[in-house]
């Protein structure tokens, strides 16, 4: 069962487009594109936070920087992806071992703060670009081109380009946990001054694990700025450092399929309390829709009290029970 | 086998070694006593490198490795255990050890490999629960573990790294009669291939055990020699044994 399950959800994924009728697809197609971006952004999130106990409160600026470079490069005239993606990886894990170089000196709230400043920095950095729209961000008029017959201006070659991306990061992210280094970097996690005492250099591998997330998450960035078309600094901003982290924490931290089950779950409940509209909870509260936050905030606070393990941590424990 | 030169470190105000000067000879078990806050565990992180010094230089084996990080000491073969339990609490004994194993064999640079395929890995951290007592206990969970199995695997995860130089530090804590017994068996065996550097304060024990013993007092060693010297030292009998020396 435990082992057919992530086939199941595979083969569920990919049959959704075929399922789907025409006037809904563009919709379903996009949002559910949307949930895979997210998914693998805080799946890389949640390796340095879940996997390796490091409270990064500056992922964003991963994501950003991937983003950014992406559009940038699109803005230019370089359509490929081939060119783009890369490029954006590259960038976002050289953002990433400049960042967890200096911050992973530090534990604790310090790492908390000074990984949230640095985001904070990049996020002034891009708004002071001008030539990319500065504040306003950045427009494009087509999303990256992959070639080999695909085009993914079309709803459903994103949409499978996405999970393909997506599968790829949660199949990276199983073979990574079980392997040696993901076994040291889960010790260092419980007991880092234990892992430094059997002779394991803990800074060398944080640092390597923090530059894989921030790989990862400069692709989610890149395929980010393609799905919406438009990038603006606020995807560096701190507050969405903390909806990836909610999303971490609300999906299930150390869970290989904590990131897909909280990006799934956040942006299903915005969606489901801005479109559609409850009439008796309308009644009471008439204005309730354009405060969805506050309802995200109550059931991520119902999940922190009574499921802390996350919402993935809630279904494996009533199997073992 | 290993050296410190007038070695010191503060806290703040607090001197918490005083130039101390100290050699462990290859193969002896060389005890270090000395009543609570006289710095024994100061000077064991010291040695084991998660303690800068102040002052002072520390040789192994003939390289100063005075400021050389703690894994880099580790892999040099001089391993330390912790006085407060210090594991991996939510990974099994068996991973405890195969962790320790790991540490020593191989780069941990590797990303795609599962470990558990590595037969090699699991069956030296097998070897090494038999060794300290844990045969069948190999899949419980380190925090599931009596205190005494969990003082003895605190010991093997030191062992694990194949040290050539043991600091263990006070294995015994908190040990009833029997497990100290245990312990002291387990010492016994492995002093034929490790030298150890003990600090204990079970005096049965370090008589039993020690080939010479260093006393140290308020940060300074205040007499070094073999048991019966160290036993009638009219400094180390007013400072330290008191009573236990005149029973």
């Amino acid at each position: 069962m435990r082992r057919a399950a992530p086939w199941v959800v595979l083969a569920l994924a990919l049959a959704f487009p075929l399922a789907m009728q025409a006037e809904h697809q563009t919709y379903y197609l996009s949002f559910a594109s949307r949930i895979f971006v997210y998914a693998l952004a805080a799946t890389s999130l949640n390796l340095i936070l879940g996997y390796g106990g490091m409270i990064s409160f500056g992922h964003a600026a991963f994501v950003g920087t991937g983003a950014y470079v992406s559009s940038i490069l699109l803005s230019e005239g370089v359509a490929s992806a081939w060119i783009g993606w890369p490029a954006a990886i590259a960038a976002s894990a050289l953002a990433a071992l400049a960042i967890g170089a200096v911050s992973l000196r530090t534990r604790g709230a310090y790492f908390i703060m000074i990984t949230l400043a640095f985001a904070q920095m990049m996020f002034f950095l891009v708004n002071s670009m001008k030539a990319y729209g500065g504040d306003e961000g950045l427009s494009l008029r087509e999303r990256a081109s992959v070639g080999l017959g695909l085009d993914l201006g079309s709803d459903v070659a994103f949409y499978y380009t996405a999970l393909a991306a997506l599968a790829a990061g949660l199949y990276g992210l199983h073979r990574l946990a079980h392997s040696r280094f993901g076994r040291v970097i889960q010790a260092i996690r419980e007991n880092e001054e234990r892992a430094e005492a059997i002779g394991f250099p803990v800074y060398r591998h944080k640092l390597a694990c923090f530059v894989i997330a921030g790989a990862a998450g400069g692709l989610a960035g890149a395929l980010l700025a393609s799905h919406g078309k438009y990038v603006n600094p606020n995807v560096l901003h701190w507050t969405h450092s903390g909806t990836l982290m909610v999303m971490v924490i609300l999906g299930g931290v150390a869970r290989l399929w904590g990131g897909v089950i909280g990006a799934a779950a956040l942006l299903g409940l915005e969606d489901l309390i801005a479109n559609h509209r409850v009439e008796w909870l309308a009644a009471m509260l008439p204005n309730y829709q354009q405060h969805a936050s506050l309802g995200v905030g109550t059931v991520l606070l119902a999940i922190v009290l009574f499921a802390p393990q996350g919402i993935a941590g809630m279904f494996a424990r009533r199997k073992h029970a | 086998m290993l050296e410190l030169k007038s070695v010191s470190k503060r806290f703040g105000g607090i001197v918490a070694t005083d130039d101390v000067t100290l050699d462990v000879r290859r193969g002896e078990v060389h005890a270090l006593i000395g009543p609570n806050g006289a710095g024994k565990t100061t000077l064991i992180g010291q040695i084991s490198g998660n303690l800068g010094s102040d002052r002072g230089a520390i040789v192994f084996e003939g390289t100063d490795i005075t400021h050389a990080a703690q894994h880099e000491r580790v892999r040099a073969g001089l391993a330390r255990s912790y006085q407060i339990t210090s594991l991996f609490k939510r990974f099994t004994v068996l991973d405890n050890l195969a962790l320790a194993v790991q540490a020593r064999s191989g780069s941990s640079f590797s990303f795609w490999r599962p470990a558990s395929a590595e037969a090699l890995l699991f069956d030296e951290a097998r070897a090494i629960a038999g060794e300290i007592g844990l045969a069948g206990r190999e899949t419980a969970v380190a925090m599931t573990l009596a205190h005494g199995e969990q003082r003895a695997l605190e010991v093997g995860l030191a062992l694990a790294t194949h040290p050539r130089l043991v600091l263990l530090d006070e294995p015994m804590a908190g040990m009833g009669p029997e497990e100290s017994e245990s312990m002291i068996a387990l010492l016994g065996r492995i002093r034929a291939r490790i030298t150890v550097l003990l600090v204990e304060h079970d005096m049965d024990a370090v008589f039993r055990l020690a080939d010479r013993i260093s006393v140290l007092v308020s940060g300074r060693v205040i007499a070094s020699g073999a048991p019966a010297a160290i036993r009638a030292h009219p400094e180390v009998r007013k400072a330290y044994l008191g009573e236990d020396a005149n029973a």
